[in-house]
């Protein structure tokens, strides 16, 4: 059909095409200005659009980065509000353990301060010898010795009882000195004590001072998320997402530890639910083994919310705290049988294994061999049974942390796909007004030729208008203005 | 505040209840039948009796393959196949896998005391008898997968008036031929044992069975032949 239509001018190709061609390029040239303002009007339209599109886009963003910015900023309150309560409850602690007992601190410093007291004005030793004595004994001494004997004697006598009572009050006050020795000796425990209990209220007032200054850092935070600075929800930001990654890093240990523990129990779970029942392509024991896991796990986030180490759960956190100690220990104790089972179904599941390890020789035409040291595998797979869930239970920690990242991770990545379909839409609305601006520019290059002559019969025209008015020819102002008015509207098109 | 907490984790919670019921609702699909059924045909008569021990390889590797749920049937082919005499062992395994391995066990010993009280090979071979015999066993099983295993030449020598030459009824039966070996006379006449296979061949295929043949026993774990 199409080449019937080609060769309608001449049988000869060359010559049909070259027809088409001349017709083609006419019919181009008389639609000139009609297809000019098509493909710009079209280009101008859908670079609007994009703009629109693309300021619509911002506006999104505008509020997702508000919505993230405010998610940042109440988690990071929350979390401040948290710590400045840990740290509150810590002081509380400090004070209601060491300062509390401070009356009784006091009293016990001041009884001892009064035994002290005592003690030194006891120890307060009594005037020494009077020197008198010793004068005497000395001028006995001086004495000459050459007198009457009676008075000698007498003398002699004096000195003697002189040197006696010297030597009694020397020893009286000896003694004394060693009682007063005594004493302080005594005193040696009490300035201990005294010194102890100052050294721990020392210590008690230097944590005091620690915690007020953690507490002061905390609320110079919470104060600057209140105001909602840039440098705390940048701050928040980046915290939130290392809190994600390593939230995910240890999430993805733990569902490595949940296969473990699932491959552990898996094969015994089939003694007790059938091997050979399924749901959809599931074997039921398969999924009776993934329940116990999913249950242990569920524990494990019971146990932790009921301690308050995890807040998922509002509900549990409102609990008084009887009923969240019972709830606890009802976990724990769910826990810890989930556990004995689980440890009971891996000892089951080595007796299995072995049952078919047995078979397999035996088909195989093999004696039974029996396994030294294969008490060691059949322990560690008791031990691993009992101790993986509470290892999973722990689950709980990462998981809120998780979740909780996750809202900002979310909303940065939501920022980042709407910036850069903000990005390709304003690209296709400049390339499209630029491709415009390129076909038409390609449009004049195929009809180059009638363009090419159009322009060379205005140039004749011009000329010829310039010789008439240059040779002096008068009367054809009309005529004159006519040419300038044609020339006026040839110029838009040349350009 | 404190209140739009509780919403966002009341929100968290519904998520993460959406995503569980999703998951619960994919898994509880329609159950689907996943046992499997496996019936072995070993033939006693003539030059082919020499080759018995096979059936103890074969029947291992199977016993090794099976689990519970699973059928099993040991038959022998001799002048007149198809009856309850010709069963070795049959076996449905039970759900518990310690009750299915001692299972295993007693179909083992069973085939074990046969090969030892086997002597005398049968005159004749009703190797149709004994097909018909498992397609009857393997369409009772119920099995989703059905494969009858047959341990013989294929050279069939029915007994005078006997009538087999009715359709074998193997929908859905995979049939595979083990250890298929080639007969003394298939010296003088090569084209004698390639003409077997295809009869047979063409027989399992016009029953609606899809046939298989195994040369090298060594190779059946490579074939998957028992894929659920």
């Amino acid at each position: 059909m199409m080449t019937d239509i080609l060769y309608i001018w001449s049988e000869s190709p060359a010559v049909s095409v070259a027809v088409w061609l001349v017709i083609t390029i006419t019919v181009l040239y008389f639609g000139r200005p009609h297809a000019h303002q098509l493909l710009r009007n079209t280009g101008r339209a859908i670079n609007g659009g994009m703009r629109l599109a693309a300021a619509s886009i911002r506006q999104l963003e505008e509020r997702v980065s508000q919505r993230n910015r405010d998610v940042l900023l109440a988690q990071g309150r929350e979390e401040t509000e948290r710590s400045i309560e840990r740290e509150f409850t810590r002081v509380n602690k400090i004070v209601e353990r060491d300062l509390g007992e401070y009356p009784s601190l006091h009293r016990k410093l001041s009884d001892t301060l009064q035994k002290v007291e005592a003690d030194y004005h006891a120890s307060t030793a009594e005037a020494p010898l009077p020197p008198a004595w010793s004068e005497v004994a000395r001028t006995i001494e001086a004495l000459p010795k050459s007198g009457d004997p009676q008075v000698i004697k007498v003398l002699e006598n004096i000195k003697s009882a002189v040197d006696n009572s010297h030597r009694e009050t020397l020893k009286a006050h000896q003694k004394n000195v060693a009682e007063r020795h005594k004493i302080l000796h005594g005193m040696q425990p009490e300035w201990r004590k005294l010194n102890n209990s100052m050294e721990k209220v020392e210590k008690s007032v230097a944590s005091l001072e620690d915690q007020s200054k953690a507490i002061d850092r905390h609320m110079a935070s919470y104060e600057s998320i209140r105001k909602g600075d840039d440098k705390a929800v940048h701050a928040l930001a980046s915290s939130s997402l290392t809190q994600f990654f390593i939230a995910a890093i240890v999430l993805v240990i733990a569902a490595f530890g949940g296969l473990i523990n699932f491959h552990l129990i898996a094969l015994p779970m089939s003694e007790m639910v059938g091997g050979s029942s399924y749901i959809g392509a599931v074997r039921i024991s398969d999924v009776a083994a993934l329940v116990i896991i999913l249950l242990e796990i569920s524990m494990g986030i019971f146990l932790l919310e009921s301690l308050r180490v995890t807040r998922l759960f509002p509900m549990i956190g409102r609990m008084d705290d009887r009923m969240r100690k019972r709830m606890a220990i009802a976990a724990f104790t769910l826990l810890v049988i989930f556990a004995t089972i689980e440890s009971s179904l891996a000892y089951m599941r080595d007796l299995l294994a072995m049952d078919r390890e047995a078979l397999t020789q035996t088909l195989a035409g093999a004696e039974v061999a029996e396994a030294q040291f294969r008490w060691i595998p059949s322990i560690a797979q008791l031990m691993l049974g009992f101790f993986l869930p509470f290892a999973l239970a722990f689950v709980a920690i990462p998981l809120e942390a998780f979740m909780n990242s996750l809202r900002t991770v979310m909303g940065l990545l939501a920022l980042g796909a709407l910036r850069m379909l903000r990005l390709v839409v304003r690209l296709v609305g400049s390339v499209s007004n630029h491709v415009s601006k390129m076909l038409v520019s390609l449009y004049d290059l195929f009809i180059m030729v009638p363009l090419a002559i159009e322009r060379m019969v205005n140039r004749i025209r011009d000329d010829h208008a310039r010789y008439r008015s240059e040779g002096g020819i008068t009367g054809s102002h009309g005529r004159k203005d006519k040419s300038a008015k044609h020339d006026v509207a040839l110029k838009p098109r040349e350009a | 505040m404190k209140r739009n907490h509780e919403l966002n984790h009341l929100g968290k919670l519904k998520r993460v209840m959406a995503i569980m019921l999703t998951v619960m609702l994919v898994a509880c699909g329609e159950a689907r039948n996943h046992s499997r059924a496996v019936f072995v045909l070993i033939d006693i008569h003539g030059d082919y009796a020499s080759e018995v021990e096979k059936a103890r390889t074969l029947t291992n590797y199977l016993l090794g393959t099976l689990d519970s749920g699973d059928s099993i049937a040991i038959a022998f082919i001799d002048n007149s196949s198809f009856s309850e005499h010709n069963f070795i062992a049959r076996a449905d395994l039970d759900h518990r896998p310690s009750v299915a391995t001692q299972q295993k066990r007693v179909v083992s010993a069973e085939l074990n005391a046969f090969l030892e009280r086997f002597s005398v090979p049968s005159a004749h071979s009703d190797i149709t008898g004994g097909v018909l015999l498992a397609r009857d066993f393997l369409r009772e099983s119920g099995a989703a997968h059905r494969s009858l295993f047959i341990l013989s030449d294929l050279e069939e020598d029915l007994m005078p008036g006997m009538k087999r030459d009715m359709s074998l009824g193997l929908e859905e039966v995979q049939v595979v031929a083990v250890n298929a070996t080639r007969r003394q006379s298939d010296n003088f006449d090569p084209d004698a044992y390639q003409r077997r296979l295809s009869h047979w061949q063409e027989r399992v295929e016009e029953s609606g069975g899809q046939w298989r043949v195994a040369t090298d026993l060594a190779r059946l774990e490579d074939m998957a032949l028992l894929r659920r």
